[in-house]
C-alpha cells in the first residue's frame, strides 16, 4: 500500500517494544460485536487504476469551459490566473494545520491579515474575519450575530435574496427563538422593505446585486433600519461586482456577507468555496470566526496571530459566539493571490468587461421573439421571462451544447410565476459566439 | 538578541513585507483586455471611490508567497503530531482528481443531465460512508466538522419535535472531554450542555453518567475513541442507556480514523456522527480549511436529514433540493432544512474518495492498525522519561500530563515550543481539558518507524534536559523559528485586524 510506510517486520518489532503479541490487542477495549463487521467495500488499487474509474465518471460530466456557459446564481465561471492554483499546491500552504503555533505559521497568518484587509476594502467596511464556510452561512451566521447586538429576534429577508441563503437563514435561526420573516418574491427589485421594520427587527438582510441580478441603492434602506435600531444585513453573492458597484459599507450596511468564488475559486459543483464576512469596528467582539491580528514577538518583531480567541468554541465552549472552528483556508489564499494579481486597476477592468458582456448578451437575447429582459440596472447577471417553461428551455438548450442559466423552477419550485424566469449570467469568459450561438439557438428552441 | 544580519534575512528565510507596503496601487498581474467603455447600466449605484487594492506583477506574486510559504511548517516537511487532528500525508493524487474539468469545472445549477458522473461521485462516497459506519443514511452537505454536528444535533431536535418533547428534553450532556464544539454546537441548537465526569481510566463514569439521565433529555454527545485517545469500552451500556431515557446517541467522528474498516459506529448504537474527510480521508487541512463533514444518521433520524441529497432512478441520478420535493410528512420524511447554498465539499468529495479507492477497506482497516500501532510505540518509547496521563495502551493518540515537569520550572507551553527549535510541530497542548498541561500526541498511520525513532528521540533528550534544570534554554524557546514568541495578550486587548495607511506627514504634525 503506497501510503503506509510501515513494513511488516517494523510492526513485528514494533509490537515487541509495545509489549503486545498481536495487533488485535490493541483494540480488545471494542465490543466484539462491532469488530465482526463484513464489509462490502472493495480491496485498493494502483494509481491508474482510480485515475481510470473516476476519469470515467468526470467524463460524464459537461465543463463549464466545454461550450457557451451562462449559469450564475451564486457561483460563477472567471478565469483563474495559472499562478493561482500552482501556489496553493505548495506543500507548505496545502498541507499545513491552522495557524495554531504562530511562530511556524506566519505563512498562513501574514497572507490572512492581507486578505482581511482586501474584503475589508473590497466590502467598504472596517474588518473582516478570515472567511467562512461559504457566503450562504455566513449569512445565517450575521443574522445570530445581529441578534447578539440588538438583543432582538425578528430578522427580515428580502424576497430577492437567492433561495439557498434564505433556506440556510431560516434552518439556522428558527431553532432558536428567531422569528424570520421572508418578503413576497420580488423579481424587479422594486420591494419596500423599509416598512416592515419594526421595534423587533434585529436585521433587514438584502442582497445586491441580487438573485435576479438587480442592482439597488441600499441607502436609504440603511437609513430605515437605524432609525428603528435595527442592522442592515448586505449579501454579496457575486464578488467581481464590487469591483464596478458601490460597496454595501459606502451604502451604510453594517454587516456584509459574500461568496468569495468568483475570486480565485473554481466552481466544484458548489463548493469548497469561501465566505466573506466584514463588519463595524465597534462590533468584532460579536463577531463570528476566526480572526488574524497584527503584534510583536519577544525580538519587537512584527509578526501575527489568531485573536480575540475569548469568542471562540475552543475557549468559551457553549458561550461561543458560534460553534465554527475552522475557516476556508486554502480557498482564502486562493482568493487572495488572485486579487493581488488583479489589483484595484485590474479588478476594475475585469468588473467591467463582466458588465459589458453581461448587457451584450441581454441586448441579443432580449432581441429574441417573445424574450423580455426583466431588470433595467444590473452587474453581470439578468432575468429573462420566457413565453415558455424555462427548465424545458434550458434542457433543450443544453441539448444543443449550451448551458443557458439557471430556471426559476430550480430555485423557487413552488412559485408558479417564476415558472418561465430564466437567470442568465454572463462573465469575462463569454465570447462573441458563444453569445451569438446563445441567441440564436434560443429563437430556435422557442 | 542582537541582530544578526543587515537585512534581517536569514539564509533561506527572507523578510516579506505586506502587499500594501510594496505596490503603488497601479501594477496588475493580468493582461485584460481593455472595456469598451460603451454601455452601462449600473443603476447610479457605480463605484468611484478608490478601492485601496494593491496589485502586483506575477514575478513579485510567486516571490511574495513563495517566501510566505518558508515561514510555515507542514506534514510534508515532517511529522505533524497535533492530537485530535490528524495530520497524515495527503495524496497528490488526490488534487489531481479534483481538478478535471468534469469535477472542478462544473456549475452546482447545471441541469442534473449534465452532471451524472458527479451525482455518482457523491452517491459512491454516500455508498462508502454508510457502509464504513454501518449506518443507514448520510447527509452530505456539511462544510466541516462543527458543521456536521450543527446537522447530527439539529436532527436530533427535529426528531424530538416531532414526538412533541423539544420543549421538554432540553439537556445535553457531553464530557467535560469533549471537543469545545460539542457545547457550542449543542447551545447553537439551543440545548443546555451537562457535564459528565470521567472515570480514573480516562472514560466516562458510567454510574455518574446514568445518574445524570432524566426525562429531560435530549441526548449525549460522545467522541470514541475519545479525545484522550482511549476507547469508550462501556459504549453500548451508554448507548442503550441514552435510548432508554428516551434521548439520541451523537458521536463526535473526529478520531473515526482510528476504527475505520476495524469496526462500524452504527453497531454501537449511535443515531448521528460525522465524519471529517479532512481527517480521516486524507483532504488537506490548508492552513485551516476547507473541511468537509458529511454526518451519517440511524433509521430513526434519517427521515430528518437535510436536503440536499442524491438519488438514483433506474440508472438516473438525481438531486433532491427543496423540501416539497423530498415527499410528504405522510411518507414520513421530515427533512429539518437546508445547511448550505448547494450540495457541500465537492473538490474535498474527489479527494476523500480517491483516498477511499487508493486504500480499498482492506488499506483503511491496515491504516487505522498503523495509526493505532504507532501510538502506542510512541507511548512506550516516551514513556521513559515522560508521564502518560492514563495507565494501559492507547487508541491512535497518546496523551501525557506535565508531572515529569514538575519542579523544573518547565511548562508544557515551554516544552512545546522547545520542540519547534528541533524542528518539530508540537503536539496539542493543554487539551483535553480534564489532564494538567496536557500533551495530546496523534502520529497517524503516515510517519515511518524511522521519523518516530527520531521525533521521539528529539522529546526524550528535551524531557532529559528539562530535568537537569536548563530551565532558561526552554522559556527562550523558540530561537531558530522565522518568528519568536509572540505578544498574544496585546494582539487581543488592542486588536490590529488590518492594515492601515502610515498617517501622511501632515497628519503627523
Amino acid at each position: 500500500m503506497r501510503y503506509l510506510p510501515l513494513s511488516p517486520a517494523d510492526r513485528g518489532v514494533m509490537l515487541d517494544v509495545v509489549g503486545i503479541a498481536t495487533i488485535d490487542d490493541l483494540f480488545a477495549d471494542i465490543p466484539v460485536s462491532a469488530l465482526n463487521a463484513k464489509f462490502n467495500l472493495p480491496e485498493h488499487q494502483g494509481e491508474l487504476e482510480v485515475e481510470r474509474s473516476m476519469g470515467a465518471m468526470a467524463a460524464k460530466n459537461r465543463a463549464a469551459g466545454a461550450g457557451p456557459f451562462f449559469v450564475g446564481c451564486g457561483a460563477y465561471k472567471h478565469h483563474v490566473p495559472a499562478t493561482v492554483d500552482h501556489i496553493i499546491q505548495r506543500s507548505e500552504f496545502l498541507t499545513a494545520y491552522t495557524p495554531y503555533q504562530p511562530e511556524i505559521a506566519q505563512g498562513t497568518l501574514q497572507y490572512l491579515f492581507e486578505f482581511q484587509t482586501q474584503v475589508a476594502a473590497l466590502t467598504g467596511m472596517e474588518v473582516a474575519n478570515a472567511s467562512m464556510y461559504d457566503g450562504s452561512t455566513g449569512c445565517a451566521e450575521a443574522a445570530l450575530m445581529a441578534r447578539r447586538i440588538t438583543k432582538r429576534r425578528k430578522h427580515i429577508l428580502s424576497g430577492a435574496l437567492h433561495p439557498h441563503y434564505a433556506s440556510v437563514v431560516r434552518t439556522s435561526l428558527e431553532l432558536h427563538e428567531n422569528i424570520v420573516v421572508p418578503a413576497p418574491i420580488d423579481i424587479k427589485g422594486t420591494e419596500d422593505l423599509a416598512s416592515m421594520i419594526d421595534a423587533e427587527t434585529a436585521c433587514v438582510i438584502v442582497q445586491n446585486p441580487d438573485v435576479f441580478g438587480n442592482l439597488r441603492d441600499l441607502s436609504s434602506l440603511a437609513d430605515a433600519c437605524h432609525a428603528n435600531g435595527a442592522l442592515l444585513v448586505a449579501v454579496v453573492t457575486e464578488a467581481i461586482s464590487l469591483g464596478a458597484v458601490k460597496s454595501p459599507g459606502e451604502m451604510g450596511a453594517d454587516i456584509v456577507v459574500g461568496e468569495g468564488q468568483s475570486i480565485g475559486n473554481a466552481l466544484s459543483f458548489g463548493g469548497p468555496y469561501v465566505g466573506l464576512f466584514a463588519t463595524r469596528q465597534k462590533y468584532i467582539r460579536q463577531m463570528p470566526g476566526r480572526l488574524c491580528g497584527e503584534t510583536t514577538d519577544i525580538d519587537g518583531k512584527r509578526g501575527y496571530v489568531l485573536t480575540l480567541s475569548t469568542r471562540e468554541q475552543h475557549i468559551r465552549r457553549d458561550k461561543a459566539t458560534s460553534n465554527i472552528c475552522t475557516n476556508s483556508g486554502l480557498c482564502t489564499l486562493a482568493f487572495t493571490i488572485h486579487m493581488t494579481l488583479l489589483g484595484e486597476n485590474g479588478l476594475r477592468r475585469l468588473a467591467m468587461l463582466n458588465h459589458e458582456a453581461a448587457c451584450k448578451t441581454a441586448d441579443m437575447l432580449g432581441g429574441v421573439d417573445g424574450v423580455e429582459v426583466v431588470n433595467n440596472a444590473y452587474f453581470n447577471e439578468f432575468t429573462l421571462r420566457l413565453p415558455t417553461n424555462a427548465v424545458e428551455v434550458v434542457d433543450a438548450l443544453a441539448d444543443r451544447g449550451i448551458l443557458a442559466g439557471v430556471p426559476g423552477g430550480r430555485l423557487w419550485p413552488d412559485v408558479p410565476e417564476a415558472d418561465n424566469l430564466l437567470i442568465v449570467a454572463a462573465t469575462e469568459c463569454a465570447t462573441e459566439e458563444d453569445i451569438d450561438r446563445f441567441s440564436v439557438a434560443l429563437g430556435e428552441v422557442l | 538578541m542582537s541582530k544578526i544580519t543587515f537585512t534581517g534575512n536569514k539564509a533561506l528565510q527572507i523578510e516579506e513585507a505586506l502587499i500594501f507596503e510594496v505596490s503603488d496601487f497601479s501594477r496588475t498581474g493580468v493582461d485584460l483586455p481593455a472595456p469598451t467603455g460603451k454601455t452601462t447600466r449600473l443603476g447610479g449605484v457605480a463605484r468611484e471611490s478608490a478601492i485601496g487594492l494593491p496589485g502586483l506583477s506575477e514575478p513579485e506574486t510567486m516571490r511574495h508567497y513563495v517566501r510566505l510559504s518558508q515561514k510555515n511548517y507542514a506534514i510534508d516537511m515532517g511529522p505533524f503530531p497535533l492530537g485530535s487532528c490528524t495530520m497524515k500525508h495527503n495524496p497528490r493524487l488526490n488534487e489531481k482528481m479534483a481538478r478535471l474539468p468534469g469535477f472542478g469545472d462544473i456549475h452546482p445549477l447545471q441541469p442534473e443531465k449534465t452532471v451524472q458522473g458527479a451525482l455518482e461521485l457523491i452517491d459512491t462516497l454516500a455508498f462508502w460512508l454508510k457502509e464504513l459506519t454501518g449506518m443507514p443514511a448520510v447527509a452530505m452537505s456539511p462544510k466541516a466538522g462543527a458543521h456536521g454536528e450543527l446537522c447530527g444535533m439539529m436532527a436530533i431536535k427535529a426528531a424530538l419535535e416531532a414526538r412533541g418533547e423539544s420543549a421538554t428534553r432540553t439537556r445535553v450532556l457531553a464530557p467535560e472531554s469533549s471537543h469545545g464544539t460539542n457545547p457550542a454546537t449543542a447551545a447553537q441548537c439551543g440545548f443546555t450542555v451537562d457535564n459528565i465526569p470521567a472515570d480514573s481510566s480516562g472514560r466516562i463514569d458510567l454510574e455518574a453518567f446514568r445518574a445524570k439521565l432524566g426525562p429531560d433529555i435530549a441526548g449525549v454527545m460522545v467522541t470514541n475513541p475519545n479525545t484522550c485517545g482511549l476507547f469508550e469500552r462501556d459504549i453500548c451500556a451508554i448507548s442503550e442507556a441514552v435510548h432508554e431515557a428516551g434521548g439520541y446517541f451523537y458521536c463526535d467522528g473526529a478520531n473515526f480514523n482510528a476504527i475505520a474498516g476495524k469496526a462500524r459506529p452504527g453497531d454501537l448504537g449511535v443515531d448521528a456522527m460525522h465524519i471529517n474527510l479532512h481527517k480521516t480521508f486524507s483532504t488537506p487541512h490548508g492552513g485551516g480549511g476547507p473541511g468537509s463533514g458529511p454526518t451519517v444518521f440511524s433509521k430513526s433520524l434519517a427521515p430528518y436529514a437535510p436536503v440536499p441529497n442524491v438519488i438514483s432512478e433506474n440508472g438516473v441520478y438525481r438531486l433532491v433540493e427543496s423540501l416539497q420535493a423530498t415527499g410528504s410528512e405522510d411518507d414520513g420524511v421530515k427533512s429539518f432544512g437546508r445547511l448550505t447554498a448547494f450540495h457541500g465539499q465537492m473538490g474535498m468529495f474527489v479527494r476523500a474518495l480517491a483516498y477511499m479507492l487508493s486504500h480499498g477497506i482492506d488499506g483503511v482497516a491496515q491504516a487505522a492498525e498503523d495509526a493505532v500501532l504507532n501510538a502506542n510505540y510512541v507511548l512506550a518509547l516516551l514513556r521513559k522519561e515522560m508521564t502518560p496521563a492514563f495507565d494501559g495502551y492507547c487508541m491512535h493518540e497518546c496523551l501525557f500530563d506535565d508531572r515529569f515537569l514538575k519542579g523544573t520550572g518547565v511548562e508544557t507551553l515551554d516544552f512545546a515550543k522547545a520542540m519547534i527549535d528541533e524542528g518539530y510541530h508540537p503536539m496539542t497542548m493543554y487539551f483535553p481539558l480534564v489532564v494538567h498541561g496536557a500533551m495530546l500526541i496523534e502520529p497517524t498511520e503516515s510517519e515511518s518507524k524511522h521519523e518516530l525513532d527520531l521525533f521521539c528521540g528529539a522529546l526524550l533528550s528535551l524531557a532529559k534536559r528539562a530535568k537537569a534544570g536548563e530551565v532558561d534554554a526552554f522559556r527562550a524557546a523558540p530561537e531558530h523559528s522565522p518568528c519568536r514568541r509572540l505578544d498574544e495578550t496585546t494582539a487581543a486587548r488592542k486588536p490590529i485586524l488590518r492594515w492601515t495607511p502610515p498617517p501622511t506627514v501632515n497628519e503627523v504634525e
